[in-house]
């Protein structure tokens, strides 16, 4: 069946406001792991010795 | 409807689902009251968690939460498209397809308990790994088609998150943490019932034996009272361990109170009208029931929290 173009720029339309969703969640799962990570390792990870 | 069936029938448009479908394929209301629940659960224990990781654990509740409608949607496409309550979800208007959801609930859930696990913990991980599995599984899969105690038992699912909380903090299952699980499960038939008894005609279209359809409304109305009537005195228990202080336990029987007079009207009306909108009363009572309930508990803990 011939899409239209109207049902194209649709199609496009959606599928880049998925992609920007799932680049969102993708955002914040870096930034919910490397919080959590500080958290995790206390404020005195910087003065552990070698 | 038929043209919702229709609709189903030919598949998922070309263009895809917008955002908001893949939103409405959570159930995002009954999110809300997961979050809300879980929040209990992890103020009202014993012990901190730091707040970044107490948010981030919400969160993964939330998609974990999430997860299980979408996943209960794919399942349940076919008789969602045959009831009116349920035919203008993404899946019966083919504005999603059912392997899409398919996908994005698996990645959720897998997302959700693996985030929960690495940041907080891993038995919270496990009780929310748990409640998916219930809810899609026991509930969707099993009990929903097969027998007029589906929602007494799949009720369990909606009941765990304030223990997932309350995991969240102390790495373990409490006895006041079945607590809050009970309160849960017990209020679940008589709220899941008195919507069944306004549209027992749509669960007896699409096959569902909820209790009305299966054992009919009269036996329907006489199990509302007795879940009801247990529902009360469970509440009351953090009372009892010391969970809930006093606010809590005017609240709970304030609320058991009037919870248990709009059980006794629905008992009582059993025709037209008046038993209809008593059914509509009890049901919406019993959402903001169940959110008081919690939010007493909450604050009392939260003011607790900060007098210490």
């Amino acid at each position: 069946m011939a899409v239209s173009e109207s049902e194209d720029r649709e199609a496009k339309r959606r599928q880049r406001m998925r992609s920007v969703a799932i680049a969102c969640v993708l955002g914040f799962l870096v930034i919910a792991f490397y919080a959590a990570t500080i958290v995790r390792l206390g404020g005195n990870v910087a003065k552990r010795t070698f | 409807m038929a043209e919702t069936r229709a609709r189903y029938e030919a598949g998922a448009s070309s263009a895809g689902g917008d955002v908001g479908d893949f939103v409405a394929l959570m159930k995002p209301r009954v999110m809300s009251l997961v979050v809300f629940t879980a929040l209990t659960g992890l103020v009202a224990a014993p012990g901190n968690l730091h707040p970044v990781l107490a948010l981030i654990a919400l969160i993964a509740i939330a998609a974990g939460a999430g997860a299980s409608g979408a996943l209960n949607m794919w399942w349940d496409a076919d008789i969602d498209a045959r009831m009116s309550r349920t035919e203008r979800r993404p899946i019966p208007q083919g504005r999603v397809a059912a392997d899409e959801a398919l996908t994005f609930g698996m990645v959720l859930s897998i997302g959700s308990v693996v985030l929960l696990g690495t940041t907080v913990n891993w038995v919270a991980a496990a009780l929310l790994a748990l409640t998916i599995a219930f809810y899609v599984v026991i509930y969707s899969m099993w009990l929903k088609r097969r027998t007029a105690q589906n929602i007494v038992i799949g009720g369990a699912a909606g009941a765990f998150p304030p223990m997932i909380g309350w995991a969240a903090v102390t790495g373990s299952v409490s006895l006041d943490s079945v607590i809050l699980f009970l309160i849960i499960f017990m209020w679940t038939p008589p709220h899941f019932w008195a919507l069944a008894l306004l549209k027992h005609a749509d669960y007896e279209r699409a096959g569902v034996p909820m209790l009305p359809v299966a054992s009919g409304r009269e036996e329907t109305r006489r199990q509302i009272l007795l879940y009801s009537a247990a529902l009360v005195p469970t509440a009351v228990l953090p009372v009892a361990t010391g969970l809930g202080g006093l606010a809590y336990a005017v609240a709970s029987i304030g609320l058991g109170g009037a919870f248990l007079a709009l059980a006794l009207r629905v008992r009582r009306e059993h025709t037209g009208a008046a038993a209809d909108k008593a059914c509509r009363q009890l049901f919406a009572f019993s959402i903001l029931y169940l959110f008081l309930l919690f939010a007493v508990l909450l604050v009392e803990h939260a003011v607790r929290r900060l007098i210490a």
